[in-house]
């Protein structure tokens, strides 16, 4: 009799079995966990951009209710305490590295920020802590802050190993040869962009709680990490040189990250520090004006970019020259998101024979600047598609044919770019081609026309965009200059009666693995997806890994996984071909079973567990008992997601407002586990990305003040800023990994800012307009809309 | 930010010039000034609570008189700690034109402030209309306080 077992496998859009938590209000984030005894920290933040510390008095502090510890940078140095480290370095032209300056736990002689710890307060409640840090006494000696990052060359100096407050002065490409080409080329377009600051806002502020067990002389920290073995290695190896066994780091859930929570902050590392010194659990949780202050931000670059075309309108070469904003201190990967992740990028989908780019990294008085969902791709593919479509219509093209002409021709992967990455695979015709029906490009015209019967302005953008993601071959990060490996890890444990526990070195703040990674294990053992438990984000129970981010969990832990599982698979048949008395070549496995070719003896998935947990009748003397495996994936190259976003507004003359109609986002993810989980990440993305190009905007005063530290002054994107999304995929399976996929966590926030301007400078064309900046709020576009009126008039 | 306004006041020189140089006649002046003391010639010690937009905190800072100019003007100048909602600094330019015809004196003033912390962060969008409401409220009863006197 055969039974037929549903199986949610690989390309089923089961439903994320995650969410009856979070959608019940019983997620369990690190705030919401409690240790008896526990006391709270308070961080007293600087609040002047850039002055040295004259002298700190927290007599007054020390004596205050409820107060068990007020400690400041000179306790950290006392006690040898590093700081954060930058986790991946760069050479710079003229031969130097990177300038690493350090970055104290707490303020040492100066503060660099608006938000820069100054001094700690440990109390027994939070108001306690709060009241006290107000009685600490700190005299500065202000001086001159840096801010405008542009010109930070010629401000004062932030740090004494920074010269010029430059931390790099980098270059990829071939100068010369990408010059000659812009001199002989028939058209050369150049344009300049600058990609706005942005607070990452994730849902869920960070926090730590620490706690020090003096028996064992061990710590234990739970926080809101993306990776929580990377958080061990930085904080027990470079700032507390203990033993990794001695730190636990627990990462439980973590609602939300987009790169804000990758690295280590002062934060965790100071709690962990004060539970020893103070003896007591220590917890801290921001305030989300502490999370505008303090969370690493993304973007703040501005580029030059030249695009030389030849006769044909094809491009015979690009160059960028870029200066981007890192902020006060190097975060851990803050400076190779302007760089590798980003001038690696700038082929695009095009085949340009000649790219050279140079990047700035600057100094200023502003808080870190590091990865934000996309990290240096979106910088990479706004200022080509922008460029693009300038050219396109310069030249009197279809930005469509226009692109198409330039595209990497189908028949030419795998393509070495000049910027070092080779693309394994890709065809781009089909998503631009699909995108185009799906808005339906070819009739746009029409509605402009009917949109302006309305007094509309009504605009079509469009952005090709790649991505390299999953990171990443270790080698080749290494030879970047990484200083970490970039594999990831996966241990599949086969309990006695078949149910599966995965412990994944990924970790989950959103992206549903819990559900992607089971339908993986379902699908290749032929097994319900109930059966299987994906746990992740703690340290003493999963495999060293390297967490989640840069798209790259599926790509990269999936493959783990997918690895791990075949090594099951493997040791089954040895189990399964002792039990039917065959060879183990002839033992086939599909749909959870093990069948002796071309017979009917077979032996269920679930026989075969509990043959290897009661050995009875087992091989003993050439197998071991057990069914767990452990697997290590270590890429052979990125991941290349590629797709094309057509985005359609309306504009009202009359209030600026840019209203987003229509979008059609065509992708090429490879192979997709679970299309609902894609979708999702897609509209995520898309909606991020239109809050950069239309909402977000940090900004900082001539002082170096955050005026935007609120959700009064910093607008985020609501659903009435969105439209319905039409979403549809094109397939180049990925070539290099057994799972045939790619990644799908940022594309929409990479694809949609230029698509989305691309639409608003169309849609404005009429009246003259050919550049607008992010964000389009309805001020700048209503100013646009009144000068060009104004010069048509003169 | 800069803040500009004046007034004219149908009094002489000399007596807008004694009372912007008793701190108890300021005093009454600032309805939200709790403390105001006289530490030395140029030197005041000033305690004063204040609501910017959703925050509500009592600023304890220093005054420096600069640039004095008997009876003519002086700059005033300040800077408050508002402990955790951060800090202000600002100046005010104060000058004084008789007009011998009217026997009247204008008195018009020129601000610049500043804020830190908190304050910058939650209330920028409000610092301008906060601190022209201040400036006004204050030279408005320094001048009411004067007519007043003169009345009587």
């Amino acid at each position: 009799m055969n039974e037929v077992t549903k199986i949610d496998g690989i390309g089923s859009s089961v439903r994320r079995t995650e969410d009856k938590k979070f959608l019940t209000g019983k997620g369990r984030y690190t705030d919401d966990i409690n240790k008896p005894g526990q006391v709270q920290a308070y961080f007293l933040r600087s609040d002047v951009a850039h002055a040295e510390i004259k002298s700190i008095d927290t007599k007054a502090a020390q004596s205050a209710p409820g107060v068990v510890g007020v400690f400041t940078g000179s306790d950290i140095a006392a006690d040898k305490i590093g700081g954060p480290i930058c986790g991946w370095v760069v050479p710079c032209r003229d031969g130097s590295s990177t300038k690493e300056p350090p970055h104290p736990l707490l303020a040492q002689g100066k503060v660099r920020f608006v938000g820069d710890a100054v001094a700690v307060v440990v109390a027994e409640t939070m108001e306690q802590a709060k009241s006290a840090a107000e009685l600490i006494d700190v005299d500065y000696n202000e001086l001159t802050p840096v801010v405008d990052f542009v010109n930070a060359d010629k401000g004062a100096q932030i740090h004494e190993e920074v010269p010029n407050n430059c931390y790099f002065d980098w270059e990829l490409g071939d100068e010369s040869a990408t010059n000659k080409a812009i001199e002989s080329a028939a058209k050369v377009v150049k344009l300049s962009v600058r990609n706005n600051r942005l607070v990452p806002n994730a849902m869920e502020p960070r926090s730590a709680l620490a706690e020090y067990d003096s028996l064992d002389e061990s710590y234990t920290l739970h926080t809101t990490s993306q990776n929580p073995h990377l958080t061990r290695l930085v904080l027990a190896a470079f700032m507390f040189a203990i033993p990794e066994s001695k730190l636990r780091v627990i990462a439980p859930d973590v609602g939300g990250g987009f790169g804000s929570k990758i690295y280590v902050y002062i934060e965790e590392a100071v709690c962990v520090w004060a539970s020893k010194k103070i003896g007591r659990p220590v917890k801290w949780t921001a305030d989300r004006t502490q999370a505008f202050l303090t969370d690493c931000h993304g973007r703040d670059h501005v580029n030059d970019v030249q695009l030389a075309l030849d006769d044909n309108n094809k491009i015979i070469g690009l160059r960028v020259d870029t200066v981007c904003n890192l902020g006060a201190y190097l975060s851990a990967f803050s400076v190779v998101v302007p760089t590798i992740l980003h001038g690696t990028l700038l082929s695009g989908q095009y085949d340009i024979p000649a790219i050279y780019t140079n990047v700035k990294g600057m100094a200023t008085n502003t808080v870190n600047v590091d990865a934000y969902r996309g990290a240096g791709r979106p910088e990479a593919t706004y200022l080509l598609e922008r460029t693009m479509e300038t050219a396109a219509k310069e030249v009197g093209m279809d930005p469509a044919e226009f692109r198409r002409i330039n595209f990497i021709p189908k028949d030419a992967f795998p393509y070495q770019t000049q910027v070092a990455l080779q693309y394994d695979i890709g065809d781009y015709e089909p998503h631009l081609d699909k995108a185009m029906e799906m808005i339906d490009y070819s009739n746009f015209e029409k509605r402009r026309a009917e949109a302006a019967k309305r007094g509309m302005y009504r605009g079509i953008g469009m952005s090709s965009y790649i991505e390299a993601c999953g990171l990443a071959p270790s080698a080749v990060v290494g030879a970047l200059g990484g200083r970490v490996g970039q594999w990831e890890s996966a241990s599949v444990r086969v309990n006695p009666t078949g149910t599966i526990s995965v412990f994944t070195g990924s970790h989950s703040h959103g992206q549903g693995h819990a559900t992607t990674f089971a339908q993986i294990v379902a699908d290749k053992l032929g097994i319900p997806m109930e059966n299987v438990e994906v746990i992740h984000g703690d340290t003493d129970k999963t495999p060293f890994g390297m967490g989640s981010y840069g798209s790259r969990s599926l790509a990269s832990g999936g493959s783990a996984i997918s690895k791990a599982v075949d090594k099951i698979i493997n040791k089954s048949k040895k189990i399964a071909a002792h039990l039917l008395e065959a060879s183990e070549d002839d033992i086939d496995f599909k749909d959870g079973k093990f069948v002796v070719g071309g017979t009917d003896k077979e032996k269920a998935f679930g026989e075969i567990a509990l043959a290897a947990y009661v050995p009875h009748n087992y091989p003993l003397e050439t197998l071991e008992p057990g069914l767990e495996e452990n697997a290590f994936y270590d890429p052979t190259n990125f991941v290349f997601p590629s797709g094309t976003h057509i985005a359609e507004v309306e504009i009202d003359p009359a209030t600026g407002v840019v209203e987003v109609v229509d979008w059609a986002a065509c992708d090429d993810f490879g192979n997709l586990v679970n299309p609902m989980i894609v979708e999702g990440q897609v509209h995520g993305g898309i909606a991020q990305g239109i809050g950069q190009a239309l909402l977000e905007d940090a900004h900082y005063d001539e002082n170096g003040q955050l005026l935007t530290a609120s959700y009064m002054d910093y607008c985020m994107p609501r659903a009435d800023d969105l439209p319905s999304f039409k979403v549809g995929y094109t397939n180049t399976p990925c070539t290099h990994n057994d799972l045939g996929v790619k990644g799908c966590g940022e594309a929409g926030a990479i694809a949609s800012p230029p698509a989305l301007i691309n639409a608003v400078i169309d849609a404005l064309s009429p009246l003259g307009v050919t550049d607008m900046s992010m964000p389009a709020t309805p001020q700048k576009v209503w100013k646009a809309i009144q000068e060009s009126q104004s010069v048509a008039a003169e | 930010m800069e803040i500009k306004d004046s007034y004219e006041l149908p009094l002489s020189k000399e007596r807008v010039w004694a009372a912007l140089n008793d701190e108890q006649f300021l005093k009454k002046s600032i309805p939200w000034c709790e403390k105001l003391e006289r530490r030395s010639e140029t030197e005041l010690a000033a305690e004063v609570k204040l609501k910017i937009g959703p925050m509500s905190t009592r600023f304890t800072g220093n005054i420096t008189l600069s640039d004095i100019d008997p009876p003519n003007g002086y700059t005033i100048t300040g800077s408050g700690k508002g402990g955790i909602a951060g800090a202000a600094s600002g100046s005010a330019k104060v000058k004084l034109i008789e007009d011998k015809d009217t026997l009247s004196t204008t008195l018009s003033y020129e601000v610049s402030a500043q804020v830190k912390g908190k304050i910058a962060q939650l209330g920028s969008r409000l610092i301008q209309s906060t601190a022209k409401k201040l400036s006004k409220n204050f030279f408005g009863s320094f001048v009411k306080q004067l007519e007043d006197m003169d009345k009587s």
